[in-house]
């Protein structure tokens, strides 16, 4: 009898553990998104909240959304494109060589990630001061060039800045994830081709690079989701207010819509598209890759 | 026995300190500003010295900018949570005007003193006749002249009376000093406002539709566009607006001769820019036309109190002998250096007293020139269209056509009213 009861509750025991990850992704996900999309088919009022249809949807599209997507699109497109390759060869340079001085340059390369985007954006902001004696426009000066305006500069010194915070604060991290790819790949690949004659160019884009390829994928797909999500380093320079939207992004207009213009049913709408969009997008990198197939093969 | 007798008092001390601790009804006050908060507990102070039946315990907390507003928005939206009293900056009111209004109307308290306000500073809190929320301030345009730059340049600035008088003024001391005469805003808004709203233009109309692009506001921008560019007696903003650590170097300086700001920048002066100290007078903006508007009202916070209150006739009370009693004004000057909206303190001699702001500017009597100019001060219309026309002139219109020098006026205006009308 007592045996049973044991084997009965034994029963739940998984269901238990796992209980504390089911709630709090319930009520911190599920119920979010759940409210966020029927929010997005309201207007939103205390106390006269109703549904209006596709109208919040047909408001998104101005000429804020079409800025917003461009400077998204753009700082995805770039983060991805000088993150992936620079912490891969990176990687691979730490990879071989002293362990000892390779344990310096990993921390080193991780630390900026641990600090908060606000202190480092803060600190980026006052380097980039518009003013001739701001930290970057002093260095410019010893090099005979004239000081930039890189906050109020237009497009080009914005995304710069953008892309650099992005580049201080990334590299460590995906330099982790690279490193740990290159130690899934047997020495006696590397061995083969040094007795067939490979240097170390060619080891590199012969071995590592084809066989880094799911992390590669991985690190892809969490940089898009990342260059989408980018809010904070934006907020910080212009606070929500750049000139001709230079800084504003997709999560930006959200912000914007939902909480500065108090428009929460609008604000919602923004954030369903902006799944949408970071959905196929992800979907068409991950085709590329030829990411299902390779599962099909599987 | 005596030790016992000893404990008992003590004891008995304690309750009774305990009771009236307990007396005192709690209000919590959500502000942005920290100076605020220490004027709101110099009021509770004051108020509770005045009230001994009715004392408060005042807890006022301090957030940044947009933190307060969202977290009161949220609160106000879900019904749970707000403060009793809360500071919202005016170009954030609308967000709180919408549906049911969670907002207490103050209107009984104000009506047997509201003669006494500058009357378009209660309008711009209210909906449906109501007034919601309680302000710090006029927010009175006025020139600020350097005098030592006005006197190099050989300008007399009393015989500035029109804009056309300041253009004149401005060529001359550029001729003589080389300086610009103003600096002009490009992302924000004070350069641009106060001089539509001196021609009683607006941003929008009383009806909450959009007028940005009207034939006042286009001509006034190209105005400013015309002294950047065509008379070149003025230069855009350094760091873009006028709160700028990179301006305020600028102008400390002697950067330029004159500036045109609400009063509630004189603080920036004292703060700031201490070594103009002495150097600047205060005088009415010009006018536009023989007869026109001196001054108009810019900028503002409306304390309000929620329907979530569970003491609102108390947190009623309070916010109006903080913002609206005449020792509050009084206050309010000494403390904060803002030009208080009763209009009755101004000549008070209170206002006269040497402080740090009679100390750094020429004027012997500030309050002297706010009195010439209280009834030529007409209120802005604040609604939820005015919160995305101003979004789009200081993201766009104004880097466009002062900044850039990139677009028409009246083309970049007109794409500001598109916009702000979706």
């Amino acid at each position: 009898m007592k045996r049973k009861s044991l084997g009965a509750s034994l029963r739940y025991v998984p269901y238990v553990f796992v209980l504390p990850f089911l709630i709090s992704f319930a009520v911190f996900y599920v119920y979010p998104i759940a409210a966020s999309v029927v929010m997005s088919f309201q207007n939103v009022v205390p106390g006269r909240t109703a549904f209006i249809g596709l109208d919040n949807y047909r408001r998104i599209v101005d000429q804020d959304f079409f800025d917003a997507l461009r400077v998204s699109f753009t700082y995805t497109a770039v983060t991805i494109l000088i993150l992936i390759p620079g912490p891969l060869v990176l990687a691979a340079m730490l990879n071989v060589g002293r362990r000892r001085t390779n344990t310096v340059f990993r921390a080193l390369y991780f630390l900026p990630s641990l600090v908060s985007v606000v202190v480092a954006g803060t600190i980026f902001r006052l380097i980039f001061a518009t003013s001739a004696r701001g930290m970057a426009n002093t260095i410019l000066s010893w090099l005979k060039i004239p000081a930039v305006d890189w906050i109020m500069g237009g497009s080009l010194t914005a995304m710069s800045l953008m892309v650099a915070v992005a580049v201080w604060r990334w590299t460590g991290v995906n330099v982790v994830y690279f490193m740990s790819g290159l130690q899934s790949i047997p020495e006696e690949l590397y061995e083969a081709a040094e007795i067939d004659g490979a240097g170390p160019l060619r080891k590199f884009f012969a071995l590592t690079v084809p066989l880094l390829k799911p992390t590669v994928i991985f690190v892809t797909t969490i940089s898009v989701f990342g260059g989408f999500a980018m809010f904070e380093e934006s907020y910080i320079f212009w606070r929500g207010l750049s000139p001709n939207n230079v800084g504003l992004t997709l999560v930006g207009l959200l912000f914007k819509r939902g909480f500065q213009q108090g428009e929460l049913g609008l604000g919602s709408a923004v954030g369903i598209v902006l799944i949408a969009v970071v959905f196929a997008v992800s979907m068409a990198q991950l085709k590329l890759f030829g990411f299902f197939k390779q599962e099909e093969k599987e | 026995m005596k030790k016992i007798l000893a404990l008992m008092v003590a004891l008995s001390a304690i309750s009774v300190a305990a009771l009236s601790a307990q007396a005192k009804t709690i209000l919590t006050l959500w502000t942005f500003n920290e100076l605020h908060a220490q004027y709101y507990q110099e009021s509770a102070a004051a108020w509770n010295k005045a009230n001994p039946s009715r004392q408060i315990n005042l807890k006022a907390e301090v957030f940044p900018y947009d933190d307060m507003h969202n977290k009161l928005l949220i609160a106000l939206q879900s019904g749970s949570g707000a403060p009793d009293i809360a500071d919202v900056e005016i170009s954030k009111f609308p967000n709180y005007l919408k549906g049911d209004i969670q907002l207490v109307p103050l209107d009984d308290l104000l009506n047997p003193i509201r003669k006494q306000f500058v009357q378009a500073r209660l309008d711009i809190y209210g909906k449906d006749g109501k007034t919601y929320g309680m302000c710090f301030h006029v927010g009175a345009a006025v020139m600020y002249y350097n005098m030592d730059i006005m006197k190099a340049a050989g300008v007399d600035v009393e015989k500035i009376d029109t804009w056309d008088d300041y253009v004149k003024a401005g060529l001359q001391v550029k001729a003589k000093t080389g300086k610009p005469m103003a600096t002009i805003e490009t992302t924000d808004q004070w350069s641009y406002w106060p001089l539509i709203s001196q021609q009683k233009s607006d941003y929008t109309d009383k009806n909450g539709n959009v007028t940005i692009d009207n034939e006042i506001n286009v001509k006034t921008l190209q105005f400013l566009n015309d002294m950047i560019y065509k008379q070149k007696i003025a230069v855009p903003a350094p760091g873009g607006f006028h709160h700028a650590e990179e301006y305020y170097g600028f102008m400390n300086d002697g950067g330029a001769g004159s500036i045109w700001m609400p009063m509630w920048y004189m603080g920036r002066f004292t703060d700031y820019m201490a070594d103009l100290k002495g150097k600047i007078a205060i005088r009415p903006m010009p006018r536009w036309t023989k007869g026109g508007n001196r001054s108009a009202g810019m900028g503002g916070t409306g304390t309000v109190v929620t329907k979530q209150s569970k003491a609102i006739d108390l947190a009623k009370q309070f916010t109006v002998y903080a913002k609206g009693s005449k020792e509050g004004n009084i206050a309010i000057w000494k403390l904060l250096g803002f030009d208080p909206i009763r209009w009755d303190v101004w000549s008070d001699p209170a206002m006269n007293e040497p402080n740090k702001f009679t100390q750094f500017f020429q004027n012997k009597n500030i309050f002297q020139t706010l009195l010439q100019v209280k009834d030529e001060i007409v209120p802005v219309n604040v609604n939820e269209r005015m919160v995305r026309v101003i979004d789009q002139i200081r993201q766009k219109t104004f880097v466009q056509v002062l900044q850039e020098n990139s677009k028409g006026a009246a083309q970049a205006l007109k794409e500001a009213a598109v916009e702000a009308k979706k």
